[in-house]
C-alpha cells in the first residue's frame, strides 16, 4: 500500500541533530535518517535499539574456536596419531601449545567473516542490490529525514520548516 | 555539539576552506576524471615488469626449481626473503585502521584506505611465493586439511609453515572484507555521482545498495570497532606466525624467542615506509594535499623512527645474546654475518635500518616531503637485505664446512621479484584511479572537529552551524491526484517544469558556464532556445534525463514526441561531457 511521506532535507548534522530531537519532542516517528556519514548520537536520539553485533561477533567466536579443536584432534590425535619430534600425540591437551596459533586464526577467522556477512545480510547489502536512498545527495552533502504522513501535513512542514530543513518533499512511498 | 570539540593545539587535519560537498569533490575528482600521461607511463612500466615476472613464473614451474640459485647448502633464498619482505610490507594498512581506530587516532582516516589497499596487495604478492616454491602450483591445497584418497594423510598441524597458511589466508581475508566494509559508503557517493550509466551501474554493484540509514551506520560503525579489535591481534600474530618458520628450526641465527616481537616490529617498520613512498606520490598526484598533510607524514615518520629504533634494539640482542648464550654456533653466525663474506650485506642492513630512520629525531627533517620520500626507499631496501641476511648468511655456512657455499641469484629470481613489484603496482595504480582513495565518509565525521574551515569558526567564537528557517515553497509530487501514478503533466505545466529541474539538477549562471547544447544531434537552435526557457543550460543536465524527464520534457514542450530517446540525448551528452573533461 503506498502511503505518503514528508522528506527534510538538512545540510549539516548539527542542524539535523537538533530537528531529531524536536520531532521526538513532538511525539512523532522518524521512519529512518539518511545520512553521508555517521553522526554520533543519532541513533540513541532517534531511539533506534542499540545492535548486538558484537555479540553474534563472540558467539561466532567461540563456534571457530570449537569447530579448530575439533579438526585438530580428530586429525592429529585421533586418525593418525604421529610421533613428532619426540613428542607423541596421544592427547589433545599435552600436545594443546602446537596447535594454539590455528586455534587462535580460526576464532578471528570466523568472529570477523559470519560477523560481516550478519552485517550485510541484517542491512540487506550484496551485490546488485538496489540503493534505497530516496535522493542521491543524501551520499554527498545532505541528511534526509523521512517522516510518515497521518493528515498531519501542515502540521509537520511547520514544524520541519522552524528546525532549519533546506528542503522539504512530499512524496509516495510504496512498501518494498 | 560537543562531541565536535577539539583543543585549539591540534593542527587541522584537513586543511583549507573545506565543507561537506568539497571533500566528496575532491575524492570523487581522481574517479571521475581521466589519467593523464604521467599513470599511463608508470603503469605501462609497471605492466612490462609484471609481465616479465610472469614470463620468469612460466619459466620456473614448466623448467623447475632449479632455474633458480638455489643449492642445496642455501636451499631458502629470493623467495622466503621476498615473502617475508611483501608479508611484512602488509602490516601496516591493518595497523593503521585497526590499532589507530582502538586509539582513536584520527589522522589515520586521511591514509587507511590506501594503506589498507597496500596491505591486500602486497599479501597477493607474498602468497604468490610459496606457492610456486611448492614446484607444482596446481597442487597448492594440499595444504588445505582436506580428506583425501591418500588414505589418512592430513597436513601436519605441528609445523609451523602450515601455521603460516592459517594465518595469512585469515589476514588476507579479513583484511579484504574490512577495507570492502568501510568502501560500501564511499562506492556509494560515487554511484550517486555517476553521471554515465555504466560507470553507475558498475559502482552500485560495488556499493552493494548501500542507502546510509540510521540504523546502517550504527552497525557500520559496531562492525569496525569490532573488526579492529579481532585485527589488532591478527596482525600481530601473522608476523609471529611468520617468524616461527626460523624461530622453530634449529639453525644458528634463526633459533632466537626475540623474533616475534622484532619482526612485529620490523614488519610495522617497513610497511609504514610503504605507506610514505606510495602516499607521498599519490598525494600529489591526486591533488590531495589538503588531506594527506605535512602533518600526517610527520607522525608516520615518528612511527617508522620508534620502530626503526626496536629493529635497531633487537639487532643488538641478538649479538648480545649470541655472545652471551656461550654457543659457539651462535657466536659464529653472527660473528659471520658483520665480517663474513656477506658483510655488505649486514651493514646494508644496519645502515638503513637503524642509522637512517635516526634523522627524524630532527623536526626540519622528518617535516620535508623529499626527504621523507627519500628515507622511505632506503627502509625499505634495508628491510630487504635485513630478511636477506638472516635467511642466506645463517644457511649458507652450515654445520658441515664441506658444504658451505655462497648463494647468487639467477634472472629467475631477480625476474619474479621485479614482476611482483610491476604487480604491486600495476594493482595500486588501477586502484587509485577506480577506488575513492580516501575513507570520505570517515573524512566527513571528523571535519567539524579537525577541519581548518570549523576550527576557524571555533577559534574566532562564530557558530558552526546556522538553522536557515525555510520559506521556499515545498514541492508537491505531480502524481498527487492521479490514480496509480501516471506522469501526466500538463503542457506548460509550473510543477513539471520544477519536476523535470529537480531532475536533471539547476543551473547556476553565477557557478556554471553554458554549454552549447547544438553539439548534440536533434538538438537544433529552437531546441536550445526551448530547453534554456526551461532552465536546462549543460551537458550534465541533459545527461541526467532519463525515460521520464524525455516524457516530462515532451510534455513540456509539445515538439517532436520521442526525439529526445530515438537519439539519446542523454548518452550524447554524457559523451561531450566527458570529452569537455
Amino acid at each position: 500500500m503506498a502511503s505518503k511521506v514528508i522528506h527534510a532535507f538538512y545540510d549539516d548534522d548539527d542542524v539535523l541533530m537538533l530537528a531529531v530531537k524536536r520531532v521526538k519532542a513532538a511525539k512523532l516517528h522518524i521512519e529512518e535518517v539518511y545520512c553521508p556519514f555517521p553522526v554520533h548520537g543519532l541513533d540513541k536520539a532517534m531511539g533506534l535499539a542499540p545492535t548486538r553485533l558484537a555479540i553474534t561477533a563472540f558467539l561466532y567466536g567461540c563456534v571457530g574456536i570449537t569447530v579448530a579443536t575439533l579438526m585438530m584432534n580428530y586429525i592429529m590425535i585421533e586418525d593418525w596419531p604421529q610421533d613428532i619430534g619426540g613428542k607423541p600425540s596421544f592427547s589433545y591437551l599435552e600436545n594443546m601449545p602446537a596447535f594454539v596459533p590455528i586455534m587462535f586464526e580460526l576464532t578471528v577467522f570466523f568472529a570477523a567473516h559470519l560477523m560481516v556477512i550478519t552485517f550485510y545480510l541484517r542491512s540487506r547489502l550484496w551485490p546488485f542490490k538496489e540503493a534505497e536512498n530516496p535522493d542521491v545527495r543524501t551520499t554527498d552533502d545532505h541528511f534526509l529525514m523521512e517522516i510518515e504522513i497521518h493528515d498531519n501535513e501542515q502540521e509537520l512542514r511547520d514544524l520541519l520548516m522552524d528546525t532549519g530543513a533546506v528542503e522539504i518533499n512530499v512524496s509516495e512511498k510504496n512498501s518494498h | 555539539m560537543a562531541s565536535h570539540y577539539e583543543a585549539p593545539i591540534r593542527k587541522p587535519l584537513v586543511i583549507g576552506n573545506k565543507g561537506y560537498h568539497d571533500v566528496t569533490v575532491d575524492i570523487a575528482a581522481p574517479v571521475e576524471g581521466r589519467a593523464n600521461k604521467h599513470w599511463w607511463i608508470v603503469f605501462s612500466i609497471a605492466l612490462v615488469a609484471f609481465l616479465w615476472g610472469v614470463g620468469c613464473i612460466i619459466y620456473t614451474v614448466s623448467t623447475g626449481i632449479g632455474t633458480w640459485g638455489l643449492n642445496k647448502t642455501v636451499n631458502w633464498a629470493w623467495d622466503i626473503t621476498n615473502f617475508v619482505w611483501w608479508v611484512g610490507i602488509g602490516h601496516a594498512g591493518t595497523l593503521i585502521s585497526a590499532v589507530l581506530l582502538l586509539f582513536r587516532q584520527k589522522w589515520r582516516m586521511a591514509i587507511n584506505r590506501s594503506a589498507e589497499a597496500m596491505t591486500i596487495f602486497s599479501v597477493v604478492q607474498a602468497g604468490l611465493f610459496p606457492i610456486i616454491h611448492m614446484g607444482r602450483p596446481w597442487l597448492a591445497y594440499w595444504v588445505l586439511p582436506i580428506p583425501n584418497q591418500f588414505g589418512s594423510l592430513w597436513v601436519n598441524f605441528n609445523s609451523p609453515l602450515l601455521w603460516d597458511v592459517f594465518a595469512i589466508s585469515t589476514y588476507l581475508s579479513v583484511s579484504l572484507v574490512f577495507w570492502w566494509t568501510g568502501l560500501l559508503p564511499d562506492f556509494a557517493m560515487i554511484r550517486d555521482r555517476a553521471v554515465l550509466p555504466f560507470q553507475k551501474k558498475i559502482y552500485s554493484l560495488l556499493s552493494f545498495g548501500w542507502s546510509g540509514r540510521a540504523k546502517d551506520w550504527q552497525r557500520f560503525e559496531e562492525v569496525s570497532l569490532v573488526l579492529a579489535g579481532l585485527a589488532t591481534p591478527l596482525v600481530l600474530s601473522v608476523h609471529t606466525i611468520v617468524s616461527f618458520d626460523f624461530a622453530t628450526s634449529v639453525i644458528p641465527g634463526w633459533h632466537t624467542t626475540i623474533f616475534p616481537p622484532y619482526f612485529v616490529a620490523g614488519a610495522i617498520f617497513s610497511g609504514f615506509a610503504m605507506v610514505n613512498t606510495l602516499l607521498i606520490i599519490m598525494r600529489k598526484v591526486c591533488h590531495l594535499e589538503n588531506y594527506i598533510t605535512i602533518q600526517h607524514i610527520e607522525l608516520m615518520n615518528i612511527v617508522i623512527m620508534l620502530t626503526g629504533s626496536i629493529v635497531g634494539c633487537a639487532y643488538i640482542t641478538e649479538l648480545f645474546m649470541a655472545w652471551y648464550s656461550g654457543v659457539e654456533y651462535e657466536q659464529y653466525a653472527f660473528l659471520n654475518r658483520a665480517t663474513g663474506p656477506y658483510w655488505w650485506a649486514y651493514w646494508s642492513m644496519m645502515t638503513c635500518n637503524v642509522f637512517s630512520p635516526q634523522f627524524m629525531w630532527f623536526k626540519k627533517l622528518r617535516t620535508s616531503i623529499m626527504f621523507s620520500f627519500f628515507i622511505s626507499i632506503v627502509v625499505n631496501i634495508g628491510m630487504w637485505f635485513e630478511r636477506f641476511v638472516i635467511i642466506v648468511t645463517s644457511l649458507h655456512r652450515d654445520y658441515l664446512p664441506s658444504s658451505w657455499t655462497m648463494f647468487s641469484p639467477t634472472f629467475v629470481d631477480i625476474g619474479i621479484f621485479i614482476g611482483t613489484i610491476g604487480f604491486f603496482f600495476v594493482l595500486f595504480l588501477l586502484y587509485a584511479r577506480t577506488f575513492p582513495v580516501i575513507a570520505q565518509a570517515e573524512v566527513k565525521s571528523i571535519l567539524k572537529a579537525s577541519g581548518e574551515k570549523y576550527k576557524t569558526l571555533r577559534d574566532s567564537g562564530k557558530p558552526m552551524y546556522q538553522i536557515t528557517k525555510l520559506k521556499a515553497e515545498v514541492k508537491e509530487p505531480i502524481t498527487d491526484d492521479v490514480l496509480m501514478g501516471e506522469v501526466v503533466p500538463t503542457v506548460g505545466d509550473k510543477v513539471g517544469v520544477s519536476d523535470l529541474l529537480s531532475a536533471v539538477g539547476s543551473f547556476d549562471a553565477t557557478t556554471q558556464e553554458a554549454d552549447d547544447l547544438k553539439k548534440v544531434k536533434g538538438i537544433g537552435p529552437q531546441m536550445e532556445a526551448t530547453l534554456n526557457e526551461i532552465g536546462i543550460y549543460t551537458f550534465a543536465q541533459v545527461a541526467r534525463m532519463t525515460e521520464s524527464e524525455y516524457n516530462l520534457l515532451d510534455s513540456i514542450t509539445g515538439s517532436f514526441p520521442g526525439r529526445a530517446q530515438r537519439d539519446d540525448w542523454a548518452g550524447q551528452a554524457a559523451i561531450l561531457l566527458n570529452n569537455k573533461r
